[in-house]
């Protein structure tokens, strides 16, 4: 078994209809203990090529292996077993909004860790949330009580509280202003670096961040992986759509150029 | 002419089976996630902290209405079969056509409409939210048996809460009649009570009762059906708790018709008196 790679995609097509294919034969290895982002236009496949990664859905045709495991040959409770493996922020941090940010965080620990007490399952929902950065004053409050950055803090939290082997991060900039997106930025990279090992998969449609934080880059189109690999590898690259995406990538900071004048009112 | 009407038949047919394709369709998905849920009643951990929370909410937070709709749905049919039983004088059989009426048909179908549509409604709405916010993915993600951990509890509450309301439903509807037949109408209060002894036996009542137990399995599985499988956003969250809650309703009504006569059935094979 190949132990150089966390995740492996082998000819993965994917059809909700039994008509149009959204994944179209996606051949990828993603390495282990790298961060590796996924870009993509809008519609390419990105999501669903995440919930396949996830055991969410299971492909039309094709195989997916997961730290040696082909998700494919468990069975249901299996499988929800085998998530255990994952932890994921989601775009909108997901978090339950009945409960406060600490037992949002000590929720997995109580579902999993059924064997530790209920302090100490509360010691080490405390610890995550100091990893994340997140004020102790704020962990007796409801999601709603805090900000969308705090909000990702808490998911974060969360999601490391079971010590995944894989992180995922789904569109975890998408909304935020750019403040808040480069610290959502520096808490990936961080947490990256803080657990070595650890294999961070980023889906996102910030590219300047893709660039500059991943190790690995995996661009889709069309439901087709079109180049990955290093970002240099990218930089250096003679496609048309990847030398659009890149040069838009590093150009993000310019003023764009109006087509027409206006005319005042 | 002729091809035209051929057209319409053609348009018809084509709608009518589309509709009746897709009602099997929706019938099929809710008996198999009725059968899902069933099985995930028994299957461990027990969440009784989940449970409680929702017997606190469907049953608990239900006393209050099904209190004031009991007591006044109680007046309103003593008074009209009051006036009913005035012109051939059998005033004294009030009581018993009421408590009969009460526990074996009115009682179950209303508690079962009223907490449909209160409990039934949330529920569905919940379900639908966390759906949209990603919430049950992130069950999912996580390692959690999302039916296991929101359906099995809300489930067990129904069925565990509905026959307790119903029960109270029974008896503050008949504080209502025994109120409007012997305080406003003049009716023996003892002659009430006797007669209403001598004619509703047990059986009678376990009847309303075990309706409504299968009643709040019905609502709770259609309700959280909806809400499980909510797309689309707020709209989607609206659309899933606004045909749980009618499909709820209705299906209460017509499931109560085939209950009863199933009841008179079972009771013609063991010999019980109706």
């Amino acid at each position: 078994m190949n132990n150089e790679y966390a995740v492996i995609l082998d000819n993965v097509q994917k059809t909700f209809d039994g008509k149009d294919f959204i994944l179209k034969g996606i051949d990828l290895k993603i390495p282990k203990g790298k961060l590796t982002s996924i870009i993509g236009f809008s519609g390419t496949g990105k999501s669903v090529m995440l919930k396949h990664m996830l055991g969410l859905f299971k492909p039309t045709s094709g195989k997916v292996t997961v730290l040696g495991t082909d998700l494919s040959t468990l069975s249901d409770n299996e499988l929800t077993q085998f998530r255990c493996n994952y932890g994921v922020l989601f775009q909108s941090a997901a978090l339950f909004d009945d409960m406060t940010v600490l037992e949002n965080v000590c929720f997995p620990l109580e579902e999993h860790r059924r064997n530790l007490t209920k302090d100490q399952v509360t010691q080490i929902a405390l610890e995550k949330l100091k990893m994340v950065g997140l004020d102790p004053k704020h962990n007796n409050k409801l999601p709603s009580q805090i900000s969308g950055g705090m909000q990702k803090r808490t998911g974060l939290a969360r999601a490391l509280a079971l010590d995944p082997e894989i992180l995922i991060y789904d569109e975890p900039t998408t909304g935020l202003d750019p403040i808040l997106t480069e610290m959502v930025d520096n808490l990936i990279v961080e947490t990256h670096q803080a657990r070595p090992g650890t294999t961070s998969i980023m889906v996102s449609h910030d590219l300047l961040a893709a660039f500059r934080i991943a190790d690995f880059v995996v661009m889709l189109d069309a439901g087709k992986v079109l180049l990955a690999g290093a970002p240099e590898v990218f930089y250096k690259s003679d496609i048309e759509l990847v030398r659009r995406f890149v040069d838009k990538g590093t150009k993000q900071d310019t003023k764009p150029e109006a087509k027409t004048e206006m005319k005042p009112q | 002419m002729t091809k035209q009407i051929a057209s319409w038949m053609d348009q018809f047919f084509f709608y009518f089976f589309n509709g009746f394709k897709g009602f099997v369709q929706e019938v099929g998905a809710v008996t198999i996630f009725a059968i899902q849920s069933m099985r995930l009643l028994f299957a461990k951990p027990f969440r009784y902290t989940e449970i409680i929370k929702h017997i606190e909410f469907i049953g608990v937070q239900s006393v209050g209405i099904i209190t004031l709709t009991s007591v006044f749905t109680g007046l309103a049919i003593s008074f009209q079969i009051y006036l009913g039983f005035k012109l051939v004088n059998a005033v004294d059989l009030v009581g018993p056509t009421v408590a009969l009426g009460i526990s074996r048909e009115l009682g179950p179908v209303l508690t079962g409409l009223i907490v449909a549509a209160r409990a039934g409604g949330a529920m569905a709405a919940r379900l639908g939210t966390m759906r949209v916010n990603e919430q049950m993915d992130a069950l999912d993600v996580m390692g959690v048996n999302t039916k296991q951990y929101l359906i099995a509890p809300r489930l067990i509450a129904a069925i565990f809460c509905m026959p307790l309301l119903t029960a109270l439903f029974d008896f503050m509807a008949m504080v209502g009649s025994w109120f409007l037949c012997t305080k406003l109408v003049g009716l023996d209060s003892a002659v009430f009570m006797s007669k209403i002894r001598d004619t509703v036996e047990v059986h009678h009542i376990n009847e309303g009762l075990i309706k409504s137990a299968l009643f709040g399995f019905m609502f709770s599985v259609i309700c959280c059906f909806k809400g499980f499988n909510t797309t689309g956003g707020a709209k989607g969250v609206g659309e899933a708790t606004n045909r749980g809650v009618v499909i709820s309703m209705v299906s209460i009504i017509i499931i109560d018709y085939f209950l009863m006569n199933f009841i008179r059935i079972y009771y013609i094979f063991t010999g019980v008196s109706n």
